[in-house]
């Protein structure tokens, strides 16, 4: 398949449309694992972990926290559809930090009937934000 | 005939009611613009969303799995959007008379989850149980609260607590129109296979279509939420306005008719004062 060097992304929230724009690469998380998406891409529908999301332009990089939602793949389009994803302007440093430090006394601890999954995404959605703002 | 005193003041108490109504005209119609915008932000995303999940859905065709056949159990969880505040015409009492007039269902099976505190309150006392109260969500629709609402509602129906999730909510279609619509949210309904888009090519997914139904069916639901939470914000400031501007108008033809009742009654209080003197001064000559 003939692809050009870049592909148009589309981040979409309930609330806005985040990011629209024409990039090069992005990079992200799903439940399979970290993948890095390049124009050409089979068509392919992920699921989204929290972690970074790097979008790759021409220019410049840009990095936000991206925590829950789907991908769109397209080979000359990439929609993702985020149900939270936040510049590193909007994360709140002190707050993400707390949010790990919990996360991490919660699952440390062990307690029966802790609900291990949901402890996990928190922490996960904390480091991303720290990660972000680095 | 009502004394000049009278109509007077009356005229005076409807000029003051229609400064109201005219003013919080003004105030939905402020409110609408941006609750229509909003509405048209959140469109697009809930559009990709129902490509993707009907595409999924196509491509399944009759699937085993809890989101997609139906359940055993009879109670349904109904999510009743109406407003806090009154003063909106028929938009509360038509999103309440989804669920009232639903001949096939019996009270005791339906549990409320009552967004808005003119419907908590109106099915409260037909006798239908409040399971939730969320009324606070309403004014200022958050994605977030959609989310939480909705992993409560999915919990109580993989439990089988539950078997249907419905949602009450208005419809907007435009400023004038609103459509009270009921919308069976789970199970999820087959939908009729699009001819078109399938044209495309094939989607993959890194995962299995079962896993990915159960991922994404969740964040559909959510997403139908919102966007019925974002369109019934539109929908009520747009009943509003539309109320708001009838009382206005109503209230200017009363005043009108009350100038006129006060004019005559001033002309003839007049008439009898004249009658009164000439027929005193003639008495005394």
């Amino acid at each position: 398949m003939a692809a050009g060097r870049n592909f148009t992304l589309r981040i979409i929230t309930p609330e806005r449309i985040f990011y629209e724009g024409v990039a090069e690469m992005v990079e992200f998380n799903t439940t399979e694992g970290e993948i890095g998406v390049l124009p050409g891409h089979i068509p392919m529908t992920v699921i989204l972990m929290p972690g970074v999301l790097t979008i790759h332009e021409a220019e410049e990089e840009k990095w936000a926290a991206l925590h829950a939602g789907f991908a769109e793949i397209l080979p000359d389009q990439v929609t993702i559809l985020a149900e939270i994803v936040e510049w590193p302007q909007e994360i709140n440093r002190t707050r993400a930090e707390a949010a790990k430090q919990r996360a991490q006394e919660r699952l440390a601890r062990r307690e029966p009937g802790l609900d291990t999954a949901r402890a996990e995404v928190a922490l996960r959605k904390a480091i991303a934000r720290i990660q972000v703002l680095r | 005939m009502a004394s000049m005193r009278d109509i007077k003041r009356r005229r005076g108490s409807i000029q003051s009611t229609q400064q109201i109504t005219k003013a919080m005209k003004l105030v939905s119609t402020v409110k609408l613009q941006r609750a229509r915008e909003s509405a048209e932000k959140t469109k697009n995303y809930f559009d990709c969303m129902y490509d993707t999940v009907n595409s999924i859905l196509a491509r399944v065709g009759q699937l085993e799995h809890p989101y997609l056949t139906a359940r055993t159990s009879e109670r349904k969880a109904v999510v009743v959007i109406t407003s806090n505040r009154g003063l909106a015409g028929g938009y509360n009492s038509n999103a309440v008379k989804l669920v009232t007039r639903k001949e096939d269902w019996k009270k005791e099976d339906v549990e409320i989850y009552a967004i808005g505190s003119k419907g908590r309150d109106a099915l409260a006392r037909y006798g239908y149980e409040i399971k939730e109260d969320l009324s606070f969500i309403a004014e200022e629709p958050v994605y977030a609260d959609a989310m939480a609402l909705c992993d409560r509602l999915l919990q109580s129906y993989r439990k089988g607590e539950i078997g249907e999730i419905y949602l009450a909510y208005t419809f907007f279609r435009n400023t004038v129109v609103h459509e009270p619509t009921l919308l069976k949210l789970l199970p999820v309904e087959q939908m009729a296979p699009e001819t078109g888009r399938e044209a495309q090519a094939p989607m993959n997914f890194e995962i299995s279509d079962e896993e990915a139904l159960e991922l994404i069916i969740p964040k559909y639901v959510a997403s139908l939420i919102y966007g019925a939470l974002v369109e019934s914000v539109a929908s009520e400031n747009g009943a509003r306005m539309q109320a708001m501007d009838n009382a206005t108008s109503n209230a200017e033809e009363m005043i009108d008719d009350l100038t006129l009742l006060y004019n005559r009654a001033r002309q003839s209080s007049i008439t009898q004062e004249l009658t009164e003197i000439i027929a005193g001064a003639e008495a005394i000559s």
